[in-house]
């Protein structure tokens, strides 16, 4: 049996690491999955505090989160898609057109 | 067998936002019918829609609602937003008519988007419950990152929608993993026993961390200080129409949940969340008003002035009390019509029938070509300083009055001095619009609409009727913040 705790601490890593990606890749697709990697952190905690507390928010709140990132997976793709048409490149370092 | 008890269920809680969410269904259904080269009448549709959510809200004035076990209420501080997100939703509309026919970016999908995002933005003033506000949050952001990328074959829009996209997807994971911690230090969701676990006990670690987290969270929303940077780009890319909605509806839907959730969940919290948001506010101004100086860009220029006015909206939560949260309220109706009719005269400024006016230079001399045009922007631009007997003014005064009286001397001070720096910038569009003669042979001029002459004046008669007779709509904002202080 092991302890809530760890999952807790497990998915601070996976946040971290998430926001660690987010902040150093430059490929739109691997932030966008950084960002995912950080949902899901909050995920794996909202399921073990549920766990730990015996109460169905937690894990209902992990259904929502789920169908969420569904739609954001939807929306992100079709907007990165339709840059990608104009541009043919796929960086956020091109993202450069307005500055200040 | 025995029969499974339904939960009980009060749609009329519930009633502004599912009149806008029917109008919403109702447009993409009609999308798919003739006529098919106009979508003006959808427009109409969408227009009714939010009117019919605003002649709702008042209709529930008084009332006090819950529904869904706690999730939703529908008291009066949901109604004072469903008010302010009304407004701007119908004015955005009105404004929206003739700019998406003349930008060649005229579909039905805009109109179901723009009423889907308001629909979200109502929700969120609605929330008690830390599940509904990311859901409604999430409804908002979504709606608006497609709505930002509308201008499929531009650059400039593409790059907004995908800023505003992953920056807000981020945030939101910021804001979801705080609201796990809130979930795993108290064990509820809800904001009343959020409340009760966490009264007349030291915060412990799990639940500062948490706040923090959803602060972040918000912060991007917001676009306060350090987590403005998406604001620029976005605004600038974005259609001027929806530029407007983000920096209205947007702004007061993220003000909603910040205030319900950090006067009531978190009220024990007060002294941690004030400190915090001391800095945050004195940072927002200033960062804003500096850079807003160097832009010659209006719609950019207008980022970093929505960025400084967030600063000072911060003024009135550190403040706290009905004062200071009343003046917020008070403060984002005033700026809901000024910033709208700011936005509405921009994207009313053209050369081409296509292309939009966009440059402080491009307004040079407009007082002589269309006087009328010239003044409007100009009532909008005062009230922005905040010059008596404007909107601007009256909003200002209270949330400063009430930041004095919470002994918050030196946070006025910054703030008063930040205005003064505004005013540099604000003036020197009505110096360029009344005192230089255009330096191109065919200058900018006014694309002619009646609905977005319509919203023009409907924003004029707000900022007036606000600066003049202030008292009544004051009071609305103090009983608004009542049910959450009680």
């Amino acid at each position: 049996m092991v302890d809530d705790s760890w999952y807790v601490a497990l998915s601070a890593v996976l946040f971290t690491l998430g926001v660690i990606g987010v902040v150093i890749r430059r490929n739109p697709l691997v932030i966008f999955m950084s960002i995912e990697l950080m949902l899901n952190a909050a995920n794996l905690a909202l399921v073990a505090f549920g766990h730990r507390f015996g109460s169905p928010e937690g894990q209902t709140l992990v259904f929502f989160v789920m169908a969420v990132a569904a739609a954001e997976v939807a929306v992100g793709l079709a907007i990165i898609v339709t840059i990608f048409r104009l541009r043919r490149r796929l960086s956020v370092d091109d993202l450069s057109l307005m500055r200040w | 067998m025995t029969p499974i008890p339904a939960p009980p269920v009060l749609l009329s809680a519930l009633t502004p936002v599912l009149v806008i969410l029917a109008a919403g269904a109702l447009v993409l259904l009609l999308d798919l019918v003739p006529p098919r080269d106009t979508k003006q009448h959808l427009g109409g549709l969408a227009l009714g829609g939010f009117v019919a959510s605003l002649l709702a809200s008042v209709w529930f004035w008084d009332a006090d609602l819950r529904a869904f076990r706690d999730m939703i209420a529908l008291d009066n501080f949901a109604l004072f937003f469903n008010l302010v997100i009304g407004y701007a939703g119908a004015l955005v509309v009105l404004l929206s008519m003739d700019y998406v026919r003349r930008t060649g970016a005229e579909t039905g999908e805009y109109y179901a988007l723009v009423l889907f995002a308001g629909s979200g933005m109502m929700l969120l003033g609605s929330a008690t419950d830390l599940i509904v506000v990311f859901l409604s949050l999430e409804l908002m952001s979504l709606s608006l990152y497609v709505l930002a990328g509308l201008f499929k074959t531009r650059l400039d829009s593409g790059e907004a929608s995908m800023k505003y996209f992953l920056l807000g997807a981020f945030a939101s994971s910021f804001l979801l993993y705080g609201i796990a911690l809130v979930y795993g230090a108290t064990g509820s969701t809800n904001f009343d026993k959020v409340a009760a676990a966490l009264a007349g006990k030291a915060p412990d670690g799990l639940v500062v961390v948490g706040l923090g987290l959803m602060l972040v969270g918000f912060g991007f929303k917001l676009s306060s200080v350090p987590f403005h940077m998406w604001a620029p780009d976005v605004y600038q890319g974005a259609p001027t129409t929806v530029t407007a909605f983000i920096a209205t509806g947007s702004k007061a839907a993220a003000f909603a949940a910040v205030i319900r959730l950090l006067f009531s969940a978190l009220r024990s919290m007060q002294p941690d969340w004030t400190v915090l948001l001391w800095g945050v506010a004195a940072l927002t101004m200033t960062v804003g008003n500096v850079v807003a100086i160097a832009q010659s860009n209006l719609k950019r220029m207008l980022a970093y002035s929505s960025v400084a006015h967030v600063g000072y909206m911060l003024v009135g939560l550190v403040a706290g009390g009905a004062s200071g949260a009343g003046a917020v309220l008070f403060y984002l109706l005033a700026y809901t019509f000024t910033t709208a009719g700011t936005f509405g005269v921009i994207s009313l400024c053209g050369r081409t029938s296509g292309d939009e006016s966009v440059d402080v230079r491009d307004y040079a001399g407009l007082a002589r070509r269309h006087p009328l045009l010239a003044f409007v922007l100009s009532l909008f631009l005062l009230s922005l300083i905040g010059i008596p007997p404007l909107a601007g003014f009256v909003g200002k005064f209270y949330l400063f009055g009430a930041a004095v009286r919470g002994g918050y001397l030196w946070l006025v001070v910054i703030g008063v001095l930040n205005s003064a720096i505004a005013a540099y910038y604000y003036l020197r569009v009505i110096v360029y619009m009344y005192m230089r003669e255009p330096e191109e042979a065919i200058p900018a001029g006014l694309v002619p609409s009646f609905a977005g002459g319509l919203a023009l004046a409907i924003s004029i008669v707000g900022i007036v009727l606000l600066g003049v007779m202030p008292a009544p709509f004051a009071n609305l904002a103090v009983a608004a913040v009542a049910p959450l202080l009680k």
